[in-house]
């Protein structure tokens, strides 16, 4: 049996689960924040509710995150120590900072937080919502380093076999972190927005405390919104920078195999790897060129034509990522992204979402988009790198442990993805049953 | 002193503070079924914990990312080598850092004994795994000229290594008798100071003849230059001080001293090692040190500029987070 797939797909896995839980927590964090000082600054009981009300739920998603987040932390060594072998130099940096500057930080203050309502003044315990978000998000930022330069290395030198930090300031200011790290952030921004708009929605529909979730409802709305809006923009100009810089991730995702100009855009296709064409194609003409390079005449370089340059740099070898994954994947996310616009207008533009029954039933489903977003667009970023892990430095197959037996990780593989899907079940379960809950009026759900 | 050398010292800070913090909390989750009858004994034995586990777990991530960051062939090197034990680990890991959280979002009494008994087992065998791993760290694992280490999961699994998974068990679960013996309150807390005493008498035992056989078995106290010997005479009269301080009721003492021990025992087994990280039973020379492992002189000062920063300010509110939740938890506001 062959390892590599192997340890790729438990990659996958642990980074999927992992990605259904972390993204809330950096949205959800921000939002208890603004609740709170809300609270603080007018006194009204409301926002101190609201503020703790999703408490459970930001804890909830927390600790998923960490037990996966360790996960993938190990895995670096376990799976793949060729890979941490050639860039621990620059990778275990980043890892390492993000730890003492963002876990710290966010564990110690969640942890006060969450227990210290009545040992601080408003004034400190408001502090500490704002450094669990602040925490969070230098995770967020952290990580994304150490990814960005997976995406597009930068100051670094090669010297006997492995990848050297040559300029930590060209590390954590590549050109590639503005676009990630904003594309995250607003992205848990929206998730958060619907996630919170769907509790509320439940609420609403029961006809409970119906101010204090419209008020949970009003505030998501307009967060959702402003998240989606963002997401998507930020998004587009991610896809014009990473054309630049990886035009082979970018190009399989649009399906586009042959040079055009103008280039059509495909609305739907049927990717055929082998032939390297598409066996069935609705084509818009030139908004590809649009979307590229701001002009309808654009000339769009296809795969066929990238795969000569990348061979031309690196020698012979196959250089087209997967093309179905990375297209269906790129397009579930834009339509998911574009939906998501849409309802968080509609829930903007309503001001009685309690008297539209109908569109809060569809608010219940709603966040399976963001959800799926993230995940489709974490599957383009990665997926779309092969056949490099790091990209143009180090392919995945270099990368591999040589002393872990296939064995081995299919033991692995089965139980943490058992593990993992058994208490993502649960967590969800537990997090429904917490947030759809029956609650006294103006009393929190204390849960415990 | 150069660079390596201290970050071979701030990595061994790490494992310490990691060893002495989720120390107490492994041993609280392994006593957590014991002293614990009623389902609010058992919340008030986790809210000991609530607010500062998680912190706690973090100081074996950072342990972990500066040993990428300082010695990435370390990481590579043992993660790679002791793959199934550390699945295992993880395993144990997830039920811990999820059962805090599941446990308390349903009153269902089977639902909650169920993660009271997963809760035992996250904190056992993480404690026995990390023991287990540095009773291998003492004694050298067949590493061969590449960095590489072959054996999988069986010799790991030797006796003395085993025994030094006890050693921690052991000592993790004294040290956690006495954090309940100074948190609790009531029932509990009665418990806890009648089950230090003789989680004392187990550690000394289990301990003395672990160390009795690193003597024999391993060089790490007996190797001339820097060696694990002080540290470990240290460690022995503070574990004796333990107790001594159990006897007399003094359990802030008690607990004290289960910190030295835990410092000092941590420092011999580093010193010990020091400048070698990973002992090669092949060849001494195939062994990794702070030297043939580590990363480059750039990144070791870049790290250590970001290290002084920034250590100081989370030692600091680490401190004010002790201090907010240093009083006893009783019945009348739990959170978990």
């Amino acid at each position: 049996m062959n390892p590599i797939p192997l340890a790729r797909w438990q990659f996958a896995i642990t980074t999927i689960f992992h990605w259904l839980f972390v993204p809330l927590t950096l949205g959800l964090s921000i939002f208890i924040a603004l609740a709170e000082t809300r609270y603080v600054r007018t006194g009204d009981e409301k926002y101190k509710r609201m503020a703790r009300f999703w408490g459970p739920i930001l804890l909830l998603n927390f600790a998923m995150g960490v037990v996966t987040g360790i996960v993938q932390e190990f895995h670096f060594g376990l799976n793949w120590s060729e890979y941490s072998r050639f860039m621990g130099d620059i990778f275990g940096a980043p890892l390492a900072i993000e730890a003492l500057l963002a876990f710290y930080l966010e564990s110690t203050f969640l942890g006060v937080w969450f227990f210290g309502w009545d040992r601080l003044s408003k004034k400190a315990h408001l502090l500490t919502a704002w450094l669990v978000a602040l925490g969070s998000n230098i995770s967020a930022y952290w990580i994304l380093t150490a990814n960005s330069f997976m995406q597009h290395p930068t100051g670094y030198t090669l010297q006997g076999g492995r990848a050297l930090m040559s300029d930590f300031f060209a590390l954590i200011t590549n050109p590639n972190i503005p676009y990630q790290f904003a594309h995250v952030l607003t992205g848990g921004i929206a998730l958060a927005g619907f996630v919170v708009m769907a509790f509320s929605a439940w609420h609403l529909l029961q006809k409970r405390e119906v101010d204090f979730f419209r008020t949970n409802f009003r505030w998501a709305a307009r967060y959702a919104l402003i998240g989606a809006i963002l997401v998507g923009l930020i998004g587009h100009f991610q896809g014009q920078f990473v054309l630049q810089k990886q035009p082979l991730k970018m190009t399989a995702a649009e399906a586009h195999w042959e040079t055009e100009q103008p280039a059509s855009f495909l609305v739907v296709a049927i990717p055929n790897e082998q032939a390297r064409t598409n066996t069935f194609e609705i084509r818009i003409p030139y908004v590809l060129s649009l979307l590229s390079y701001n002009s309808f005449t654009a000339r769009v370089e296809g795969l066929n034509e990238l795969e000569k340059a990348a061979i031309a740099q690196w020698g012979p070898g196959n250089y087209i990522p997967p093309v179905a994954i990375n297209f269906y994947a790129f397009r579930i996310m834009v339509l998911a992204g574009l939906l998501m616009i849409l309802l968080a207008v509609l829930a903007v533009v309503y001001q009685q979402p309690e008297a539209r029954p109908g569109f809060l039933k569809v608010m219940l489903w709603a966040p399976v988009l963001p959800y799926l977003a993230g995940v489709a667009g974490w599957i383009v970023a990665e997926v779309g790198r092969w056949p490099w892990i790091v990209y143009g430095l180090l392919r995945i197959e270099d990368a591999i442990s040589p002393n872990v037996p296939a064995s081995s990780i299919v033991f692995s593989l089965v139980v943490l993805t058992v593990l993992y899907a058994v208490l993502s079940v649960l967590a969800f379960r537990l997090a429904v049953k917490y947030g759809a809950q029956e609650t006294a009026a103006g009393q929190v759900a204390e849960a415990y | 002193m150069d660079l390596n050398t201290l970050w071979f010292i701030l990595i061994t800070v790490l494992f310490i503070g990691f060893f002495v913090l989720e120390g107490f909390d492994y041993g609280v989750g392994i006593l957590l079924p014991f002293l614990g009858k009623k389902d609010e004994e058992r919340r008030i034995i986790i809210n000991t914990i609530g607010p500062i586990w998680d912190s706690n777990e973090v100081w074996m991530i950072t342990a972990g990312g500066a040993m990428f960051a300082a010695f990435p062939q370390v990481y590579a090197t043992l993660f790679s080598g002791a793959y199934l034990a550390l699945i295992l680990m993880l395993v144990g890991l997830i039920l811990r850092g999820v059962g805090f959280e599941f446990r308390s979002k349903s009153p269902d009494p089977r639902w909650r004994n169920t993660w009271d008994w997963l809760l035992f087992v996250g904190s056992l065998v993480p404690a026995l795994l990390w023991g287990v791993v540095v009773g291998n760290l003492m004694r050298g694992l067949a590493i061969d000229a590449k960095m590489t280490y072959w054996g999988g999961l069986l010799p790991l699994l030797n006796p003395f290594a085993l025994w030094g998974g006890l050693t921690f068990v052991a000592l993790f679960t004294m040290h956690g008798a006495n954090f309940l013996a100074l948190r609790t309150s009531g029932e509990v807390e009665k418990r806890a100071k009648a089950v230090a005493f003789g989680a004392w008498i187990a550690a000394v035992v289990v301990t003395v003849i672990f160390v009795v056989w690193a003597f024999f078995a391993t060089d790490i106290l007996t190797r001339p230059g820097v060696n694990g010997l002080i540290p470990a005479i240290l460690a022995a009269i503070a574990l004796l001080l333990v107790g001594y301080f159990v006897r007399q009721g003094r359990h802030g003492w008690a607990f004290v001293m289960g910190v030295l021990t835990i410092v000092f025992a941590t420092v011999m087994v580093f010193a010990g090692l020091y400048p070698r990280i990973l002992i090669s039973t092949l060849d001494p020379a195939y062994s990794l040190t702070i030297y043939n492992a580590s990363s480059s002189p750039y990144t070791l000062r870049v790290m250590t500029i970001v290290a002084a920063i920034f250590v100081p300010i989370v030692l600091a509110y680490l401190a004010w987070t002790y201090k907010v939740f240093s009083d006893r938890v009783t019945g009348k506001k739990l959170v978990y």
